[in-house]
Formats: C-alpha cells, sequence, structure tokens
C-alpha cells in the first residue's frame, strides 16, 4: 500500500533532494523503517535511541498530529498523507527547565 | 543579509511588545527562492510562556500548506526574547530545523527600544547577520530614472520647464 510522505527541506538530502516520497506500513513505525531502508538516516532523524518520536519534529497523518493518534503506533491506511515538519520551538530559557515550569509540554499545548 | 520591509518589522514588534511579558513568534513567508519576505504571519505562542515559544502544530501545519499553495517558503522566522539579548539560546540553536530561514530575535527587555537581530543557524552553527530595513514606497529601481534626486513622493522630470 502506498502512503505519500512529504519531506521538509532539512531532510531531503536524505531523499535525493525529493520532496515527496512514497513508502508502506501498517503504523507510522512501520512506514519509516520502510523508508529508511531506500532513505538510510532518515529514521534516525525522527526517531530517538530510545525509540520515540523526536522532539524537534512534527509528523502528521492526513491533517492530524501523530502525537494524538499514538505517535509511532499511529495507524496508516493506503493514500494516506503523512507530513514532516520540522518543530518551531525555542526561547530564552533551556527547554528542559521551561518543560518542567510548564509542567510537561504537551499539557501546555492541549490548554 | 536579511533584507526587509520598515512596516514589516513594525509589525514584528508590535506583536512582540502585544504579547510581552510572553515570548510572541511567527513567520515572514516571502517567494520560494527569492529570499524576500513578504507576507507576516504572526502565530500564536502555544507554550504561552515568559522564557519558551513553541508554534501549535496543527496551526503551523495550515501555514505551511499555506505557503506551499502560494509556492512560498519561511524567509523569515521570529520570536522575541523578552528579559535577555536578542541572541538565540541553545534551545534556540536544537531546534532550529529550517536552514534557509534567517531566524530574527527582538528584544523587548527594554521598554522603550529594541533590539533587532539576525542570525543563520545550520548545523547547530550560528552566524550573525546585518539587518538592512528598506522602505517598500521607495521602489529603488525607480529613483534610478530621477535624474536629480527628488523624492519619488513628488514626481519630478529632468526638464520640468522650470
Amino acid at each position: 500500500m502506498a502512503i505519500e510522505v512529504r519531506i521538509p527541506t532539512i531532510l531531503r538530502s536524505y531523499t535525493g533532494g525529493a520532496k515527496v516520497v512514497e513508502g508502506a506500513g501498517e503504523t507510522l513505525g512501520d512506514l519509516l523503517t520502510d523508508l529508511d531502508s531506500r532513505h538510510a538516516g532518515l529514521k534516525a532523524r525522527l526517531v530517538t535511541d530510545a525509540g520515540a518520536l523526536h522532539r524537534f519534529v512534527n509528523v502528521y497523518v492526513n491533517d492530524e498530529d501523530v502525537r494524538f493518534l499514538g505517535a509511532l503506533d499511529a495507524k496508516l491506511n493506503d493514500g494516506d498523507s503523512v507530513t514532516i515538519l520540522p518543530a518551531v520551538a525555542g526561547g530564552a530559557f533551556g527547554f528542559a527547565a521551561a518543560a518542567a515550569l510548564a509542567g510537561g509540554r504537551r499539557v501546555a499545548v492541549a490548554r | 543579509m536579511l533584507s526587509i520591509d520598515r512596516s514589516i518589522v513594525a509589525a514584528i514588534v508590535a506583536h512582540a511588545r502585544r504579547d510581552h511579558p510572553d515570548e510572541a513568534c511567527g513567520v515572514v513567508a516571502g517567494p520560494a527562492g527569492s529570499d524576500t519576505p513578504t507576507r507576516h504571519i504572526p502565530m500564536d505562542n502555544a507554550a504561552r510562556s515568559m522564557t519558551f515559544y513553541e508554534f501549535d502544530s496543527m496551526e503551523q501545519l495550515r501555514v505551511w500548506r499555506e505557503m506551499d499553495d502560494r509556492d512560498e517558503e519561511p524567509v523569515v522566522i521570529y520570536h522575541s526574547h523578552t528579559a535577555t539579548e536578542a541572541y538565540p539560546s541553545r534551545t534556540d540553536i536544537s531546534f532550529a530545523g529550517e536552514p534557509g530561514a534567517h531566524y530574527l530575535l527582538v528584544s523587548t527587555r527594554e521598554p522603550d527600544t529594541e533590539e533587532i537581530r539576525s542570525f543563520r543557524i545550520v548545523d547547530g552553527v550560528v552566524t550573525e547577520e546585518p539587518v538592512r530595513i528598506v522602505d517598500a514606497a521607495v521602489d529603488p529601481h525607480a529613483v534610478q530614472s530621477y535624474m536629480f534626486g527628488q523624492s519619488p513622493a513628488t514626481v519630478d522630470y529632468e526638464c520640468s520647464g522650470r
């Protein structure tokens, strides 16, 4: 099954400059493993050593942020469109300290 | 160097002042490949914090798609520091994921003046660049045709007969 994946500028070095690639998988994790077989190194930029989705990227399935769909366990269907964007964040203070003050990132975002 | 229109800088500063003491953030889109920021898009700071900013992921998806549809790219990504200087923090550097963007920082720590600085952040390396503020009202190409350097606001030709 084919899933269209939109690649951000910063990761196009892994796709030979391609903005859109295709892959397959039952879940987002499977899809990224499949993509990594043709675009070696891509997965490591998206998934941490601990096996979680990296904090520096946002991944969407169709119009949903995968963090609300089970992250790497998010189920995929034929014809889905996956979009990867660099998360835009920062600030004067260290993230760890800011997250501690905010009581965790997703709590702050959910408002 | 970042060349940016005076009215856009004024809008960014107004946004930063409005959200102070929280950090404000946003984008200035421009035609892909032009390196010219033309469309100011203030974004919500989903973190609503004095020391941290974060685009709302759903708003970002909408804005990035819109840029894609219009054949634009994020030429400038800006945010404010409200109690410290306008220089990228370690957090800013670790998150910087748009290698083609100018990272504009505005410090609003002084009540009467703003510090505005621009940086390239590529592979964790920060390079400051000059900011040139330009006036859109003055078309640089049109000015060249005014032989006596008259203000373009008052059209005077070379041989006006006066």
